[in-house]
């Protein structure tokens, strides 16, 4: 077993876990913040997508023990109580979402997006969720919710 | 995965002692190949040793004459670099096509070159630009490192410390990736070197190999039109459900008309 610290959603846990165990695997059944997703388990989706020290990561493809000592974000951590967090009010306004399964990986991937690309134009914001699929929308509105959101 | 043991090195040093006291050891950097390939349990090493705490293997140096980049940088940090973006552009743009945003935050060129992927991207770079490979024991040419599938000039033990790329006078990558992976089917980076013009290809062979007889024309006139004639054998190029070798073979000569131009 090994122990591991980090600060999840600025709050600061620990635990012993296997090595092996994966870092969805510690937030989801640890820590029981089931809101971060499980798609795919190949690094394909994004399903998985949270903030390690503010970049974006496929928390599938990650040992909880390598985010030891660091800052993770994930989408329970975005909303300030009962007010949506500004990229999930977007995909709220612009119906980003229907099935719902990919979204917390998508507005975890566009608030990195927009990190990065303030101004994101539609092509940016396509190639940039390159690593993230929605097997309902088709992308149009998704695109749409992170290229206007708030942030 | 099965189980491991897991450590974190200190130093080189340390992790090169990790790795030589362990049953079956393996370094990881990025782990975004490494922790794929243990979840399909392809691999099943007995100890993982975490460069990560290494901090003298990140980072990006730029001299007059060269970029070194160290082992543990980052895809994103090599294509987000003001530096590398001002001393060769074409590297930090290959940086920024590989995998998406997660891969690149996690992913290494130490570890990409360790892993040698016939459908890696930085291969073509190492080629093209003619870098050399610094490990913990030596410095690998290029033109010496890549040997084959998977398969590279490093020793059992030996570890990628940093990788030095000489400024050229212009370069340009090309990449057509796999529609579904992203990987490269074929990529072609041109470059003009100190030493002459350079043409590397990955994706379509075992591993990033040159192609002298673009190299030569290229060198009699450096345009487009010299290489569009220029056809490589499909014999040996890899095939699979995505793409022939004789599309390979192909997509070589596109690719390379396209990366002269933009160059
Ligand atoms: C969804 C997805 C898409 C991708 N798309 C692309 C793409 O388009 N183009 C591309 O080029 N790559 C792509 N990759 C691969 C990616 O670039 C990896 O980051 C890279 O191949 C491995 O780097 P790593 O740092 O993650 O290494 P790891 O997975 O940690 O290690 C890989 C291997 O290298 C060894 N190793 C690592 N560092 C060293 C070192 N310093 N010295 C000696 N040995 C070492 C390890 O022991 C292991 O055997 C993709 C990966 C994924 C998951
Ligand atoms: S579950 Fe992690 S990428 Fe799909
Ligand atoms: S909304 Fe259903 S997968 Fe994206």
């Amino acid at each position: 077993m090994a122990k591991v610290s980090m600060t999840v959603n600025g709050k600061a846990v620990s635990a012993n876990v296997e090595p092996r165990t994966l870092l969805v695997e510690y937030i989801r059944e640890h820590l029981r913040l089931t809101g971060t997703h499980v798609g795919c388990d190949t690094t394909q989706c994004g399903a998985c997508t949270v903030h390690v020290n503010g970049q974006a990561m496929k928390s599938c493809t990650m040992l909880a023990v390598q985010a030891e000592g660091a800052e993770v974000t994930t989408i329970e951590g975005l909303a300030k109580g009962d007010e949506l967090h500004p990229m999930q009010a977007s995909f709220k306004e612009n119906h980003g979402l229907q099935c719902g399964f990919c979204t917390p990986g998508m507005v975890m991937a566009g608030i990195d997006i927009r990190r990065r690309h303030p101004n994101a134009d539609e092509q940016t914001v396509r190639h940039e969720l390159e690593g993230n699929l929605c097997r309902c929308t088709g992308y149009h509105n998704i695109v749409k919710a992170i290229m206007n959101a708030q942030v | 995965m099965y189980q491991f043991e897991y450590h974190k090195a200190s130093s080189v040093d340390d992790a090169l002692k990790k790795l030589s006291s362990a049953d079956d050891g393996k370094i990881l950097a990025g782990g975004m190949t490494l922790l794929p390939t243990m979840k399909q349990r392809l691999a099943a090493p007995s100890d993982l040793i975490d460069l990560a705490g290494v901090y003298d293997l990140k980072g990006i140096k730029v001299d007059g004459a060269s970029v070194t980049i160290g082992a543990m940088t980052t895809h994103y940090d090599v294509h987000s670099s003001a530096e590398v973006q001002k001393a060769i552009p074409a590297l930090s743009k290959l940086a920024g096509l590989i995998g998406d945003p997660m891969v690149r935050h996690r992913g290494t060129i130490g570890g990409s070159l360790a892993n040698s992927d016939p459908s890696a991207d930085y291969p073509a770079a190492v080629m093209a630009l003619g870098a050399t490979i610094k490990t913990n024991a030596r410095e690998i040419a290029a033109d010496d490192y890549f040997k084959g599938l998977f398969e590279t000039a490093l020793e059992d033990g030996e570890l990628i410390v940093s990788v030095s790329f000489p400024i050229p006078k212009r370069a340009a990558y090309q990449k057509f990736p796999q529609p579904a992976s992203r990987y490269a089917m074929v990529g072609v980076m041109v470059a003009e070197t100190a030493d002459g013009i350079r043409v590397a290809v990955t994706g379509a062979g075992p591993c990033a190999f040159r192609v002298p007889d673009m190299e030569k024309a290229l060198t009699a006139k450096f345009a487009p039109e010299s290489v569009a004639d220029i056809k490589i054998s499909a014999e040996g190029l890899n095939e699979d459900i995505h793409a022939s070798a004789d599309y390979r073979a192909h997509l070589v000569t596109v690719m390379a008309k396209r990366a002269v131009a933009e160059a």
